[in-house]
């Protein structure tokens, strides 16, 4: 038997604000353990009267930064954890955690590519600690990473990413903005779609491995968008990404 | 722990489940929704190739087209149900046949004590066999009076309601019954091998 995942106390040493809605949270871990870009920690909050709520946050940084994890949360506003994350926690504070969990939607460059990431809102988390995996290795698979978000500032890590793609040709972003469109807009407008799925595949330039994560309904219609492009089944790892309260 | 650890700042529940309280389990938080969780693409299957099959140690294995599964005894079935992403939801209503009525018409050899479900897609869920029998599982095609949506599992799918949802294979296509216990697919991947959400059992170890 595997050795059993305890509850440890991070401290939380840094905090980011990423969009209005949408911060990453540095956590010190007294017992950290290399993750796999695309897993993710549960945190546990006990209040006075021992009443406990747990969620489960998936992990941005790299496994490559040793010691301590970014946790990049969303704010839901009848939520119970994501709230208090955003309105109470404080550089110092300590949180009550434990992982790194999850076995299956997971990249590491030993299982090359290219990869076709999809993302939606707060679903480009774990998506992001692959890319960040991917910059951080020698010879790193070919990546498409397609995203769609509300507006330009509800696009997580926006800089990050467009430094990133400035960096490496071997790295395509494909934006679609929903909502609302800034002048001079020249990605998409519209939820993700068949036609924004195939320019994304012929980017990739071959069969790529393919990782999904975002609402139901955007999870859905890509990962079967995807297979009726040929993608095959096995190839197409997807994850709900709903709002956590 | 003799000084348990507070979460500083952190008052309690958002909402007060009020006299359902005693329905939630441990660290889990109720939800009017039905999230969707599946770790690749809906399959699509057509009820004209649909086939439910039991297999494995029995005397002989039995197949069920479509129109023979669905015209076995069924009943409704009003449960709660936890998955271990957190969620649970309470009085969820299905329709379908328990595991002792698929499992009675096959003659099942004694050596039997374990079960994994297969499904289309691949997925796969090993329970034990004093877990489904007794009207603890079931296999439903329909939630809510309505046929079972793809994404939820439909055309079938099993449901183990007193084990975390995982356990409750969708697109379910068949069991397999084993002397032997063998990991299925999220039980290879660091979950439980179990999953009683009433004794919080999420993670291999717990």
């Amino acid at each position: 038997m595997p050795e059993p995942l305890t509850w440890q106390i991070a401290t939380v040493t840094a905090i980011r604000a990423e969009t209005p809605q949408v911060s990453s949270f540095t956590l010190a871990l007294p017992a950290w353990r290399a993750h796999r870009a695309g897993q993710h920690y549960d945190v546990r909050l006990t209040a006075p009267d021992g009443y406990r709520a747990q969620r489960s946050y998936s992990i941005a940084s790299p496994p490559s930064r040793r010691g301590e994890v970014d946790l990049t949360i969303e704010r839901i506003a009848d939520g119970e954890v994501s709230p208090y994350f955003h309105d109470v926690v404080e550089v110092g504070d300590r949180v009550e955690v434990r992982g790194p969990i999850g076995g299956y939607f997971v990249w590491e460059p030993v299982l090359g590519g290219p990869l076709l990431l999809i993302a939606g809102g707060s679903g480009v988390v774990p998506l992001m600690a692959m890319l960040r995996e991917r910059a951080a290795a020698d010879g790193a698979a070919p990546a498409v990473l397609l995203s769609s978000a509300r507006t330009l500032e509800d696009v997580i890590y926006r800089d990050e990413l467009a430094a990133l793609a400035a960096a490496d040709r071997g790295l395509r972003l494909i934006q679609t903005l929903t909502r609302a469109q800034p002048p001079g807009w020249t990605g998409y407008d519209r939820r993700i779609d068949r036609p924004m799925l195939a320019e994304a595949l012929a980017a990739a330039g071959a069969p790529p491995l393919a990782y999904i994560c975002g609402p139901t309904l955007l999870v859905e219609a890509a990962a079967n968008g995807l297979v009726e492009l040929g993608v095959s089944p096995a190839q197409v790892r997807t994850e709900r990404f709903g709002p956590t309260s | 722990m003799s000084d348990p650890f507070v979460s500083r700042g952190f008052t309690g529940r958002a909402h007060d489940p009020g006299d359902k309280a005693g329905r939630i389990p441990p660290g889990q938080y109720l939800t009017d929704g039905f999230p969707v969780l599946s770790a690749g693409p809906t399959p699509q299957i057509g009820l004209d190739r649909w086939a439910f099959t039991i297999e494995g140690l029995v005397a002989a294995p039995i197949t069920w087209s479509w129109e023979q599964f669905t015209a076995l005894p069924s009943r409704d079935w009003t449960v709660d149900i936890s998955c271990v992403t957190k969620w649970t939801k309470l009085d969820t209503a299905w329709h379908g046949v328990s595991l002792d009525d698929l499992l009675a018409a096959v003659e099942v050899d004694p050596r039997a004590r374990f079960v994994t479900a297969h499904s289309y897609g691949g997925y796969t869920t090993n329970l034990p066999l004093t877990d489904v029998l007794n009207n603890q599982a079931f296999v439903a095609w329909q939630y809510d009076d309505a046929p079972l949506e793809p994404a939820h599992g439909g055309p079938a799918r099993l449901v183990v309601p007193h084990l975390y949802f995982w356990k409750s294979a969708k697109w379910v296509r068949g069991l397999r019954l084993m002397a032997e216990d063998e990991p299925g697919f999220w039980e290879s991947l660091g979950y439980h091998n179990r999953g009683d959400p009433w004794r919080e059992e999420r993670y291999s170890g717990d």
